[in-house]
């Protein structure tokens, strides 16, 4: 168990940012994320990524280390890249036929982009949350095999969808009914039902993009809380809107924003630190004004 | 101050009140005409059809074959005919039709799509008299009578062949519109766990986009067991067939023996029961495929909106 859930950390580390004199968005007494230790190798590393849709150049020259067993959080305006960069981590914008990604991603140090490197493989290590909650149109226990199925699992596969539906956080509400479609979930059930789905075949990092944006309150705390469980075990890297959820959850946080220079505007990655650091004390003035709300 | 407001100011006018009752009335008569003709059409075929099945000798309706003229009403010679065409038809046109919607929705790339689907649609366009007569003059010749040597010029397979090429665009179309149907973000669920294009296909987009896919295929059943044409000029037969399961052989449709008969309707129109007999057959026919047509609008119904 972790032995701090984003709930009740907060009176004990308020005095830490007590100095922070601005109105901010974000309560310096909210980040609850992020001073990590430092004990994490690094387990995927973005270096000048470029990532070009045609002829527009969406994403410019971003690096970014991301260590094992953390919380990275990519946070920005719309169309600032952040979801684009997430997805050249497990070459989803393959699927895009007019992307190119130029730069380097590399994986345990392996280059992702690499010449014998197959994608299906990849996305087998780096596992994808989606926005909208995307269950199959199946049965609850058969959306949790898909993909053990697919990688020729041949292990006990009740065991695994017990094991993966317990690790999301969801067993007890549907294991009398793993064989009722997945529709009949709720939308937070739903999208714990898509964390289940991507841990079943066990990979070691967690992309999720904006996991919560598409649900209330209530369901959104429960998949922060489950993220800070899958800490444990997992890589996670978060793309979200929400301020206040990359610096409840995340213990380094990347910004993003759009920047227009010479006419072409293409997504930069501003600023790049320890959570706590970048929310109470960003060494960019961008940054600054992005977190106290002024623009955004 | 504000102003108050009175109920003539409400009112409106009564002309646009009526004219909106007019309007109103005009299509509830088109709307009423359709189902007027389609039951003036069944009453009919239905006393047409009663005069023949409540006179016929029951013996004449079970014989060597569907020789009209002759007082004998075969029916199940029309039936395997039939059925045996439009199952040749389905053979070749399901495999083209589903890979060619695979193809189209799946792979494609964009530019690939703008090309291929056009084309498609001209194909889908062809009238039934060309491709008829294609079958007759390239289909039974240059693939029939060459795979079999001892096959006749007409011969339901030449025909079943034509009526498959008919089909293979309407299921293509129909069923690539029901796989582009099913969301991305599945496709993208299914790319995300680690899936293959291929697996993505079979296992996510296909069962997704089944109840479209099915309703194609009724659909372009009930259309090959509709088709005149072809049949009418491909297999043989006309006036009469003798009762055979075999696709190498000349035989007649449902739809053929009716066109055949009807086509010189005044030398049927005294002779015996024949001329009533095509109503049965035509009824017959009707009720298949009104059958079909609904199983497939069920289909459709119970599974829409699953994602």
């Amino acid at each position: 168990m972790s032995d701090r859930s984003p709930n009740d950390a907060v009176s004990g580390e308020s005095a830490l940012f007590d100095g922070a004199a601005r109105a901010p968005e974000v309560d310096a007494a909210r980040v609850t994320g992020g001073s990590p230790d430092n004990t994490h190798d690094v387990i995927i590393s973005l270096e000048d990524v470029d990532v070009y849709y045609g002829d527009f150049h969406a994403v410019d020259s971003v690096s970014v280390p991301i260590r094992e067993k953390e919380i990275t959080a990519f946070i920005g305006p719309s169309g600032c890249g952040k979801s684009t960069v997430l997805r050249t981590i497990n070459r989803m914008n393959d699927l895009i036929p007019t992307a190119r990604v130029e730069g380097s991603v590399t994986y345990h140090g392996v280059d992702l982009y690499g010449g014998n490197v197959d994608p299906v493989q990849v996305r087998r290590h780096i596992g994808m949350v989606f926005q909208k909650p995307n269950p199959f149109p199946k049965s609850i226990y058969d959306n949790i095999s898909f993909g053990p199925k697919i990688a020729k699992y041949d292990g006990n596969m009740d065991d695994l969808v017990e094991e993966s539906l317990n690790r999301a956080a969801l067993w007890d509400e549907v294991k009398d009914k793993l064989d009722d479609s997945a529709y009949a979930l709720s939308g937070g059930q739903q999208q714990r039902l898509c964390i289940a789905r991507a841990i079943a075949t066990s990979p070691d990092v967690l992309l999720m993009d904006e996991p919560a944006s598409a649900l209330d309150p209530i369901a959104t705390l429960r998949i922060e809380e489950l993220m800070y469980e899958l800490k444990q075990d997992y890589t996670i890297i978060i793309v979200t809107h929400n301020m206040q959820q990359a610096a409840r959850v995340s213990d380094r946080t990347a910004f993003f924003n759009i920047d227009i220079q010479n006419g072409q505007r293409a997504g930069r990655l501003v600023e790049f630190s320890e959570t706590a650091t970048l929310f109470t004390t960003p060494s960019e003035k961008t940054t600054e004004d992005y977190i106290t709300g002024r623009f955004g | 101050m504000t102003q108050s407001i009175t109920t003539v100011d409400l009112t409106g006018d009564p002309r646009r009140r009526r004219k909106e009752r007019r309007v109103r009335a005009i299509f509830l008569a088109a709307g009423l005409a359709s189902i007027a003709i389609s039951a003036l059409i069944i009453v009919a075929l239905s006393g047409e059809a009663w005069r023949f099945i409540s006179q016929v000798d029951p013996a004449a309706l079970f014989t060597v074959g569907w020789f009209p003229r002759r007082g004998l009403y075969d029916i199940p010679t029309l039936i395997i005919a039939t059925v045996l065409i439009a199952g040749i038809g389905m053979l070749v046109a399901v495999p083209l039709g589903l890979g060619a919607a695979a193809y189209l929705s799946e792979y494609a790339s964009p530019r690939a799509r703008r090309r291929l689907k056009p084309t498609l649609e001209i194909l889908a366009g062809i009238p039934s008299v060309v491709l008829g007569f294609w079958a007759l003059t390239f289909i039974s010749p240059e693939i029939v009578q060459r795979v079999f040597t001892s096959a006749k010029p007409f011969t339901m397979m030449a025909a079943g062949l034509g009526v498959g090429v008919l089909i293979t665009p309407l299921i293509a179309t129909v069923s690539e519109d029901a796989m582009r149907a099913v969301p991305t973000s599945l496709r993208e669920a299914s790319y995300g766990l680690g899936a293959s294009r291929s697996t993505t296909v079979r296992s996510v987009v296909f069962p997704a986009s089944l109840s479209g896919v099915v309703a194609s295929l009724i659909l372009a059943l009930s259309r090959a067991m509709g088709e005149t044409m072809i049949v009418f000029m491909a297999a043989g037969a006309v006036g009469g067939a003798l009762r055979t399961f075999n696709p190498l052989e000349p035989g007649q449709t449902m739809t053929a023996a009716v066109a055949s008969l009807a086509t010189g309707s005044d030398q049927v129109a005294g002779e015996g029961l024949a001329f009533q007999s095509l109503f049965f057959v035509g009824l017959l026919l009707f009720l298949i495929t009104l059958s079909l047509n609904s199983i497939s609008n069920r289909l459709v119904r119970r599974y829409r909106n699953r994602y």
